[in-house]
């Protein structure tokens, strides 16, 4: 779990002094996925920076797992947290595997298991280790430097993983298919993540919850479905863009609308995954066309069902979400039919 | 070429000589420069007195730093490997330097994000990364030792210089043209070793290349 209590942090340069950041107070949960998202300038990396120590706070407070980082070893505290920046940030004369190793390496593994473990998480980041292992960076494709950064942020298995605009520098197609393999990563390792990024469409994709920055400060602090539904001001509607019905369709979760399943009642008839968008869900529920009962189940990362939508709910939700004041009826009713 | 075919033995001794006096020269400098090298990278304002003191060193003609420490360390070996080592310092010094700030900053910034110490960082990212520049001042320092060596010999040092001094003494051009050959060929030899092992370094790191 992390804290950021009233955190500051002015810089001062030849004379100028800047406020990068003002007065934000947020929290990571144990196991969720935070995206710090806002224009370029307004303080998401250093505020990131700030978790691992790299920025020391003007002032205010972080707090993690209960303790203040500024009390803690610098050293011991960025080897729990995984870090992975920009481009990968790979070192170019080491291979691929030791790149994978070099935390397990600081912290004294024996060289059998690091080995083990570096293979273990190239096949977790889709990148086969007999390939890849003894090959060196620039031997690799921007997206494949991408997923070996991943990995090497994993490879001590740390409780929380700092990601600095970790997909940037790859291909609209790359960045696509490297968000949803983080998804299914982060559904199979669940660690707590604090992810920047300024693209609004990774942000929606990817988070559990969205912090909008502005200038150092924090705009809107709330789940992807809220931020949609009930933007904090004009700028956030703005940041978020015109598209904001199409981006409700497509990045909304069945998990997120999903009631409590009914109690009582098996799973009979149709179940869709929760990480479904209602844009796919539409799609789907459309294939069950001699389906009986009132609505669906959702079903969780297991494939448990755990959740439950009617139909009416389904159709109203997702007039809701994509129109809170106005715009198109015919478009959900269009996709529930499709 | 007639010196060279009729005292072979000799020339092969004289030469071993001069490369023991350059590279034992040498090798001192890197354990002085690069380490001055690295401090001057931690405490900046180091940068201007230390490249002034050895770019003014560098600016002493051989022959009067030779006499000059000739009053320290007498006649012979020691005084050329000390002027050669002071010499060298500024090509190896300010290569250190170049090398450590050629190191991209997101290199600095993950070895430190991952929890490296410092020393951990210096050895593992930093000074690896730096090599290729730092070989470079090593490669410069060295053409230029072979040369100044041959000085050495009037004052006893031996190494190349001797064919040199004693063909002038003696009007033999053939000893001075051998002597100078060689020592040319040396450095050819050392220029070239040293870039290969540059461009070796350069390939398996991959770094600086694309730049
Ligand atoms: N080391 C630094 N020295 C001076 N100013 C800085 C430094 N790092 C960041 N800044 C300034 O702080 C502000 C926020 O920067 P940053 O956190 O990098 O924003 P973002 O990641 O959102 O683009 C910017 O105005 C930037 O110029
Ligand atoms: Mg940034």
């Amino acid at each position: 779990m992390i804290r950021l209590e009233h955190v500051s942090k002015v810089f001062t340069s030849r004379g100028q002094v800047v406020k990068a950041v003002d007065d934000v107070s947020l929290e990571v949960g144990a196991g969720e996925l935070v995206v710090l998202i806002g224009p370029s300038g307004s303080g998401k990396t250093t505020t990131m920076r700030m978790i691992n120590r790299l920025e020391v706070p003007t002032s205010g407070r972080i707090i993690v797992d209960g303790r203040d980082v500024q009390e803690m070893d610098v050293v011991a505290l960025r080897r729990r947290i995984g870090y992975v920046i920009q481009q990968g940030g790979l070192f170019p004369h080491f291979t691929v595997a030791d790149n994978v190793a070099v935390v397990p390496r600081l912290l004294g593994w024996p060289r059998a298991k690091r080995r083990q473990r570096a293979y273990e998480l190239l096949e977790l980041v889709g990148l086969p280790p007999d390939q890849f292992a003894d090959r060196y960076p620039r031997q690799l494709s921007g997206g494949q430097q991408q997923r070996v950064g991943v990995a090497r942020a994993l490879a001590a298995d740390p409780p929380i993983v700092l990601m600095d605009e970790p997909f940037g520098a790859v291909d609209p197609i790359t960045r696509k298919q490297l968000q949803r393999e983080l998804r299914r990563i982060q559904s199979e390792v669940r660690k707590t993540i604090v992810f920047v990024t300024h693209d609004i469409g990774e942000a929606f994709l990817l988070a559990d919850r969205i912090v909008l920055m502005s200038e150092g400060r924090v705009v809107q602090d709330a789940t992807p479905a809220d931020l949609l539904r009930r933007p904090a001001d004009a700028f956030v509607t703005e940041f978020i863009g015109e598209d904001r019905g199409l981006r409700a369709l497509q990045y909304t979760r069945l998990e997120e609308l999903a009631g409590p399943a009914p109690a009582g009642q098996s799973p009979n008839g149709v179940v869709l995954p929760g990480a479904l968008s209602v844009l796919e869900a539409a799609r789907e529920v459309g294939k069950f066309e001699n389906a009986t009962g009132d609505g669906f189940w959702v079903s969780d990362d297991a494939g448990r069902p755990v959740g439950y939508l009617t139909y009416l709910q389904f159709v109203a939700l997702l007039g809701e979400t994509i129109a809170p004041e106005d715009t198109s009826g015919k478009e959900p009713a269009h996709a529930v039919s499709a | 070429m007639q010196y060279l075919r009729d005292n072979p033995d000799r020339v092969l001794e004289l030469t071993e000589q001069h490369v023991r006096l350059v590279a034992s020269s040498i090798l001192i400098a890197m354990l002085i420069g690069i380490p001055i090298g690295i401090l001057v990278t931690r405490v900046r304002w180091l940068e201007t007195p230390v490249i002034g003191a050895f770019g003014m060193l560098y600016t002493v003609p051989s022959l009067a730093l030779f006499v000059i420490l000739l009053r320290y360390t007498g006649i012979g070996q020691t005084t050329v490997i000390v002027a050669l080592v002071l010499y060298s310092l500024l090509a190896i010094v300010r290569n250190t330097i170049a090398g450590l700030d050629s190191v991209p900053p997101a290199m600095i910034d993950a070895a430190q994000g991952m929890g490296m110490t410092g020393l951990q960082r210096l050895f593992w990212v930093e000074l690896p990364l730096a090599l290729p520049v730092i070989l470079a001042g090593v490669r410069l320092a060295t053409v230029a030792a072979v040369g100044i060596a041959t000085i050495g010999a009037v004052i006893g040092a031996g190494g190349l210089g001797r064919l040199i001094f004693d063909g002038m003494r003696s009007l033999d051009t053939d000893r001075i043209i051998a002597g100078a050959l060689v020592a040319s060929l040396l450095a050819l030899a050392a220029d070239w070793g040293l870039a290969a092992l540059g461009n070796l370094l350069r390939r398996d790191v991959g770094v600086l290349s694309k730049g």
